[in-house]
């Protein structure tokens, strides 16, 4: 065994890999933990039934609907309306294939449905050390446990369930290292935007990223969530951050967690998940947040973005920035506050958490959104829809004015009835400003929930801190 | 089942844009769907098509013939965003064999490789080459790992071994894995 020191996603991969990269061939990783839905699964499954195999582990993989499942409710009957019949299909073929090769499914109806990103971790089932994959780029979410978790294809989604494995290059490592205090109204939301400025969305190409420092420290699982769910909007594989005792509180007694003896020893177990302090990265990035101010994007990808109060760069080099400023109908050197929008939306697996939902909810107290504006607020799960209601944030949403949902994604994706009507501004809690993403022609602007609910009460962006 | 490659020779589509994500490539409305096949119609919708769904003229995809332009160039960091497999299969389904860029994203890469979708990067000089002569003929050798501009220069680019193999020989990496049983077997029983 060597003893050379490690970083913490060098020990997670070490502890999984079942056969050793050669020079001709990839390693084959071992998957601990794999998550589907409805919209890239059914392919995989025919690829098994084409090739007559069985899933080898169907414990280790747990189904759920939120891609194209609706999240407008039927008042009377509580059932969610299938928007199309290609959705419906989607939605039955997922529940074909659970119910024939035995995987369990989070189905419409149960209480712990939700977004794939958010129940793994709600339920207990995301834990530090782990391999997890989904056939979602924003499976990087479940690194902030110190888990490795990336996004996989269809095809690779095929070779999980048949088995239980992946043929994978051994990625790059990159230390973003953050110091300094978030101020108040300053979110882990901005916190990650600023890293996409600052590096680029192409910047993590290849790498997996592990957040440090004592600014990461200090967050919550919550907020580590929102952080690791965005590596992928800088082109990494992943992103991690090392386990701690935040980590651990959050963990126990949650959900499918073990109790007693077998918490101890998986409590054990995480103990040297952390990089080894001589360990070597490929690549070192040093954030400062001191001074941070609450980001907004301003063009079309999550890479365009700048504090809130600053003005959208002039006219340089980059025809990108053109073209984008010409789709988002902005233009160079503008503000951006007091820019008006039409629909804010608070949602997706970036920002639905309960944590997500307080915070917009002491903003929206007591006030009404502006009128002619149309707010959606989308819990990321069924438990957390639950929670919201028992605590009272559901009824500020809606005596404010705002449409309050099933949990879903939504309008992050628009293929599931929610979608921004072309040319109409969104301001969106969302990992996502892609031309056509929330809706074929709509203008997205992604934010933080403080910046989404101070926006929904004036009806154009808003700085949060002059509301708090 | 993939598609092998070995030599392919035709000519270049170019979409100079940088970070063209997979929501470009095949938008999400379109995802409905539980088939890998007949989604080529709706490769870069919003970009192809107008308001009217009519075919915007200006879109390059629009200007050629999809039988002879089976080469894409598009600018840096191609296939960013989504995981969507979807985006391969619609790039294959319209008739695309190879994409060029200075960068390409990693899942879409794996997808693409899966599906006997060429990635190949090349120096930014070159890129600046392709993206000047728009519909220019290559030959693309899979076994050489050359391309060949039609002035003549012979690039060579990277490819990984094992992603090589599989697209030459139509080895199918699922079969790959599934013959490593015995390995897989031994590595659960050790960390139960």
């Amino acid at each position: 065994m060597s003893t050379r020191a490690q970083t913490l996603f060098e020990k997670v991969w070490n502890r999984h890999v079942v056969v050793p990269e050669s020079h001709d061939t990839p390693a084959t990783l071992y998957i601990d933990l794999h998550l589907i839905h409805e919209v890239s699964s059914p392919q995989a499954f025919s690829l098994l039934r084409e090739k007559n195999l069985p899933v080898r582990r169907p414990g280790k993989t747990l189904a759920t609907l939120d891609h194209s499942t609706p999240t407008d409710p039927e008042p009377a009957a509580r059932t969610i309306p299938i928007v199309t019949a290609a959705v419906a299909g989607q939605i039955q073929a997922l529940q074909d294939n659970c119910a024939r090769f035995g995987i369990q499914l989070y189905d419409l109806g149960s209480e712990q449905r939700g977004i794939v990103h958010i129940i793994g971790p709600e339920q207990g089932l995301t834990r530090p050390g782990m391999t997890i994959v989904c056939g979602d780029s924003h499976t990087s979410t479940h690194g902030a446990f110190g888990a490795l978790a990336f996004g996989i294809g269809t095809t690779e989604v095929a070779h999980v369930l048949a088995t239980q494995c992946l043929l994978q290059n051994k990625p790059a490592s990159m230390a973003i290292n953050i110091s300094g205090r978030l101020a108040d109204g300053v979110s882990a939301k901005d916190l990650i935007l600023a890293i996409i400025g600052k590096i680029g969305v192409q910047g993590g190409i290849g790498h997996v990223i592990e957040y440090r420092g004592e600014t990461i420290d200090s967050l919550s699982m919550e907020q580590r969530m929102t952080v690791c769910n965005m590596s992928i909007e800088a082109g990494a594989r992943a992103g991690m951050i090392a386990p701690d005792q935040i980590t651990f509180d959050y963990l126990e007694g949650r959900g499918k967690m073990p109790t007693g003896a077998r918490w101890s020893e998986l409590l054990k177990s995480w103990q040297d998940l952390s990089s080894d302090n001589d360990a070597a990265f490929d690549q070192q990035v040093d954030i400062d947040v001191g001074g941070m101010r609450p980001m907004i994007t301003f063009g079309t990808n999550p890479g365009m973005v700048m504090s809130i109060d600053d003005c959208i760069p002039d006219k340089g080099k980059d025809e990108s920035l053109d073209k984008a400023l010409a789709y988002m109908g902005l233009e160079h050197g503008q503000a951006l506050l007091g820019q008006r929008i039409d629909i804010v939306f608070i949602g997706s697996c970036t920002n639905a958490r309960i944590s997500d939902l307080r915070e917009a909810a002491t903003l929206l107290k007591n006030r009404k959104i502006a009128k002619g504006l149309r707010m959606l607020v989308v819990p990321g799960s069924q438990a957390i829809k639950k929670q919201a209601e028992s605590e009272g944030l559901a009824q500020i949403f809606i005596d404010a004015g705002a449409e309050w949902r099933e949990s879903g994604c939504s309008m992050c994706i628009a293929m599931n009835g929610d979608a921004v009507p072309r040319g109409q501004y969104v301001l969106s809690t969302s990992n996502r400003n892609f031309e056509g993403r929330q809706g074929s022609g709509a203008r997205s602007i992604l934010a933080s929930p403080l910046t989404a609910a101070a926006t929904a009460i004036n009806g154009k962006i808003s700085d949060p801190v002059e509301l708090m | 089942m993939i598609q092998t490659i070995s030599i392919i020779r035709s000519r270049t589509v170019v979409l100079t844009n940088r970070n063209i994500d997979t929501d470009q490539i095949l938008p999400a409305r379109f995802l409905t769907t539980t088939s890998r096949h007949g989604l080529g119609p709706h490769l870069f919708a919003d970009w192809r098509y107008d308001d009217r769904q009519n075919p915007n003229k200006d879109f390059p995809l629009n200007q050629v013939d999809p039988a002879k332009y089976q080469v894409l160039v598009a600018g840096d960091n191609f296939g960013c965003g989504s995981s969507r497999e979807h985006a391969t299969w619609a790039l294959l389904d319209y008739g695309f064999r190879v994409v060029i860029s200075t960068q390409i994203a990693d899942i879409f890469r794996s997808n693409a490789l899966k599906n006997g979708l060429l990635p190949i990067i090349v120096e930014q000089e070159i890129h600046d080459r392709l993206t000047e002569h728009a519909g220019e003929f290559l030959e693309i050798d899979l076994q050489e790992q050359t391309l060949t501009m039609a002035n003549g220069n012979i690039v060579e680019f990277p490819i990984d071994p094992f992603a090589k193999t599989c697209l030459l020989d139509g080895v199918d990496p699922l079969g790959f894995l599934l013959q490593q049983e015995a390995e897989i077997a031994a590595y659960e029983k050790s960390d139960s």
